[in-house]
This record gives structure tokens, C-alpha cells and sequence, in this order.
């Protein structure tokens, strides 16, 4: 029964799709011209991961400062978890269609796409965590001098690194899920070996899935590494 | 079984029907590209939408539920057996991570394109955020709370059932919500991997130009997002009711 579903796109094996990685392929429709192999991997991957850094670093741009500001005065709460909420509704594949047939396709529109997928998960950690930071402490700061932006800087931003980078990372794996159907609105990233299966056949398919959840899991522990250098000895002890 | 599957079996084909029909009679508006939304064309339309909405339902539905038994499961077990916590969260934490785009088709060699890809992928993704969810619902319940349920000879079993479980209940709830939220949203991913649902409409025959569709059926998907989380929430309420009798 699985054998008559898949007929279109048998063979697909882990050892074909190695060999997708590594060796260009022939495809039934570039005419000759071979697809796959080392180098279009490695051009993909590149593409893949400017574009999650681009929207990555414009979501943080947009949503860091105002959930720190609104954190700090502890105004907004409706708009920062209302915000984180809803989009978490929005369905990333009508977002990026969208933005690619009613404003264009190309690098600047796919990243603005990405960056709205990321700045809801940032705003709200990032406000929740610095409302999180016993108001107690908050008021010791003060009581021995710092300024304003010392207490946010110096106090409630490293008690809060935790929960912000737990915001973080939830955007960048939003965006790098998202960037693979980028490939939709001109932009090719490694999810072209998914959704081109008539070019790349599916050993070019399955090697495309493989090298995805790679580069996910890539970013996932090298922002879980980041997050333990940036967390303050001092919590780290407490939570031991 | 899976017979009623196969129309849908190659991604290329998906939605060429409705391409084809769709130029073979153009509206006014629909020529136009530069109007956002084709409002004569969504009139003539909508039916179309009814099969695929009913497909996303089925398909949010089937993975939230298989996905909430396999969390709760696994908390329960947790929750007894201690040494089981990091583990399940690191696999929980890596099958959240990776892109259920590359998931269906990781699974290709496995169980083929389809349904059942597309449920195993997005009830996978729903594991993390119900079983930590269900596990920070538990480890919230006092102490103090546990203690006097022993003292009225309370078996393990019995606390688990009538005393922890009911007060884990809106962090429980709360879980289930945010999986369902995100599970409607995802799901627009299937008609890649073969499972229908409102992708299908969104991406149809490889064209991304017709905006009213995408619109409609973006639209469709965030009002269903929005009625699972009022449902879950009405059913929290109700679960929780004596919340209410204790706040008074």
C-alpha cells in the first residue's frame, strides 16, 4: 500500500541521499546539467543561514528595546503577551505566499517575512522576564545609587537572560523552520531539495530534510551554548 | 485504508484542478493583480474551502490528541521515575527543533508521503510543550498540599488522580492550547508531504499570485486558531470550577 504511494518518488534511501550531499546528481529535467553535490549544499546552507541571521537580527531589533522598555516600566502587558499569543496563529506558509505575491519576492521582502515570526516570541520572553525579576532587588539597586538604565542593564537584564534567551531561541527556530519554504518566494535556501522534488529527485529530497533539521539542531545547541556563557555565575550557582 | 488518500499522493498535483478551473473562467478583479482581495471571485468561491477546512481540523485534531496521550504518558512516567526528566526533555526539546518541513520528509523512507507522515511530524512537535507544560503543573503543586493528602490516607495513585492532577490542570490546559495554536499553523505546511488541509489552497499548482486565495485561506487558518484556543479555554474553565468557588 506505502509502495504504490510513494511509486512517483521511490527510491528514496539514506545512502542516495548521502551521496545527493556529496557527489552532484543527474536530474530528469536540467537538461544534463547535474544538481546537488558539495558545493550547491554548501551555497544553500550559506543563503539558509544569512536569511535566519538577517530576520533573526531584525526581529531583535524591533522587539528587544520595546520588551525591555515595557519590562521595565512594567506598562503594556496586554500588547507584549497578547502579541506572543497571536503570533503563534500566524500560518507561516500564507505569510511568506503573501508577502511574496503582494509585495514582491527577493532576500529584503522573505527576511521582513521571517522577522515577523520571530519578533512575538522575543518580545514577550524578554517582557516576562524582566517583570520576573524580584521587585525587591529592583528597589536594593536603587537604594545604592544606580541610574535608571543601570538598574535595567546591570540588574534586570542578567537575572532575566534566561527567560530572554528561551525567547530567543524560540524565534530563531520559528525563522529557520520558516526560511526553508523560502525557496517559494525566490530566495533558495536548502529547502529548494524539498520543495523542487521534480528537480532533485528523492534522494535530493530526504538529503534536503536531513541537512534542515542538521542546521536546526546546529543553531538550537550553539544558543543553548551562548545562553550558558551569558548567564551570570551568581545564577548559576543558585540554581546548582 | 489509505486509499482515499492517493489523489493527493504527488505535491506537483496538488491544487492543478483548481488552477486549471480557476483560469479557465477569470473575474474582472481576478485579472487585475494589483487588487489585493477579489471580492466577486471569493464570493463564486468560498465552497471550495469547505473540504480542505475540514481536512485541517482532522488533521490538528488527530496529532494534538495523539500528541497530548503520548505527553501525558510520558509526564506521568516522569513524574514517578525522576531520572527520566532530563532525558525526555532533551528528545522532547529535539523533536521540537527541527523544522517539520524536513520532518515529513525525514520520515519518507519510513511511512511514505501522506496523512500519517504529516500527523507523526506535527504530534511530535506538540510533545515539548505538553509534557513540560504537564510536568511544571505537577512540580507547582505544594507540598504542604501532597503532605495533608497522605494524612487523610491518600494512596500515590489517589493524590496523582484526585489531588495533583486537577490542581496541574490550567498549566496542563495551558500547554495544550499553545500546541493546538501552533499545530493549525503548521498544519498549513502539509500539502507538501501530501496531507491536504488549507495549504492546499494557499499553494496551488506551485503559483503564490492569487492573493484573495491566499487571504481566504490564511484568514480561515488563524479564525480556526482562534476558535481552538476559545474551546480549550472554555474547557479549562470548566475543568477548573473550583477555582472560582475558592477565589470567592
Amino acid at each position: 500500500m506505502i509502495g504504490l504511494f510513494l511509486s512517483p518518488l521511490l527510491p528514496a534511501s539514506i545512502g542516495g541521499a548521502i551521496e545527493f550531499i556529496f557527489e552532484p546528481q543527474s536530474s530528469n529535467v536540467t537538461g544534463g546539467k547535474k544538481v546537488g553535490g558539495f558545493s550547491q549544499v554548501i551555497e544553500l546552507t550559506i543563503t539558509q543561514l544569512e536569511l535566519t541571521v538577517l530576520a533573526l537580527g531584525l526581529s531583535m531589533l524591533v522587539a528587544l528595546p520595546v520588551g525591555l522598555f515595557l519590562g521595565h516600566r512594567g506598562t503594556g502587558e496586554l500588547l507584549a503577551v497578547g502579541l506572543g499569543n497571536a503570533g503563534r496563529a500566524i500560518p507561516e506558509l500564507a505569510l511568506i505566499a503573501f508577502m511574496a505575491a503582494a509585495i514582491g519576492v527577493g532576500l529584503l521582502n522573505v527576511t521582513i517575512a521571517l522577522a515577523v515570526l520571530g519578533i512575538p516570541p522575543i518580545l514577550t520572553n524578554t517582557f516576562v522576564g524582566i517583570r520576573q525579576v524580584d521587585r525587591a532587588t529592583v528597589e536594593a539597586a536603587r537604594g545604592i545609587g544606580m541610574t535608571e538604565p543601570e538598574v535595567l542593564f546591570k540588574v534586570e537584564v542578567p537575572l532575566a537572560i534566561p527567560t530572554l534567551m528561551t525567547g530567543i531561541r524560540g524565534a530563531t527556530i520559528n525563522i529557520v523552520a520558516t526560511a526553508t519554504i523560502a525557496p517559494l518566494a525566490g530566495v533558495l535556501t536548502l529547502g529548494d531539495f524539498i520543495i523542487n522534488r521534480n528537480v532533485y529527485g528523492s534522494n535530493g529530497v530526504l538529503a534536503g530534510a536531513i541537512l534542515v533539521a542538521l542546521l536546526a539542531l546546529a543553531l538550537e545547541f550553539s544558543l543553548a551554548g551562548l545562553q550558558r556563557l551569558l548567564t551570570s555565575k551568581g545564577l548559576k550557582l543558585s540554581a546548582a | 485504508m489509505n486509499s482515499h488518500l492517493l489523489p493527493l499522493a504527488a505535491v506537483g498535483e496538488v491544487g492543478k484542478s483548481f488552477f486549471h478551473h480557476r483560469t479557465s473562467e477569470t473575474l474582472p478583479c481576478q485579472a487585475d493583480t494589483s487588487k489585493l482581495f477579489c471580492f466577486d471571485w471569493a464570493k463564486d468561491n468560498i465552497g471550495r474551502y469547505e473540504t480542505p477546512t475540514l481536512q485541517h481540523v482532522e488533521l490538528v485534531a488527530i496529532s494534538v490528541l495523539v500528541g497530548f496521550a503520548i505527553a501525558f504518558a510520558l509526564a506521568l512516567l516522569a513524574h514517578r521515575r525522576r531520572w527520566l526528566q532530563p532525558p525526555l526533555l532533551a528528545a522532547t526539546g529535539v523533536l521540537y527543533t527541527v523544522p517539520s518541513l524536513a520532518f515529513f520528509f525525514l520520515l519518507l523512507p519510513i511511512t511514505g508521503l501522506g496523512r500519517d507522515t504529516v500527523v507523526i511530524a506535527l504530534a511530535a512537535y506538540t510533545l515539548q510543550i505538553i509534557y513540560r507544560n504537564t510536568m511544571t503543573g505537577l512540580a507547582n503543586v505544594s507540598a504542604s498540599v501532597r503532605d495533608a493528602a497522605r494524612g487523610m490516607g491518600l494512596t500515590d495513585r489517589q493524590i496523582l488522580w484526585r489531588v495533583e492532577l486537577p490542581l496541574a490542570t490550567p498549566e496542563i490546559v495551558a500547554g495544550l492550547r499553545i500546541a493546538t495554536v501552533s499545530t493549525v499553523a503548521i498544519a498549513t505546511l502539509a500539502v507538501f508531504a501530501g496531507g491536504g488541509g488549507l495549504g492546499q489552497q494557499i499553494y496551488t499548482g506551485g503559483q503564490l499570485t492569487f492573493k484573495t486565495n491566499i487571504i481566504i485561506a490564511g484568514g480561515i487558518a488563524i479564525l480556526m486558531a482562534i476558535s481552538f484556543d476559545l474551546i480549550l479555554l472554555g474547557i479549562q474553565r470548566y475543568a477548573t470550577r473550583w477555582r472560582r468557588v475558592a477565589e470567592r
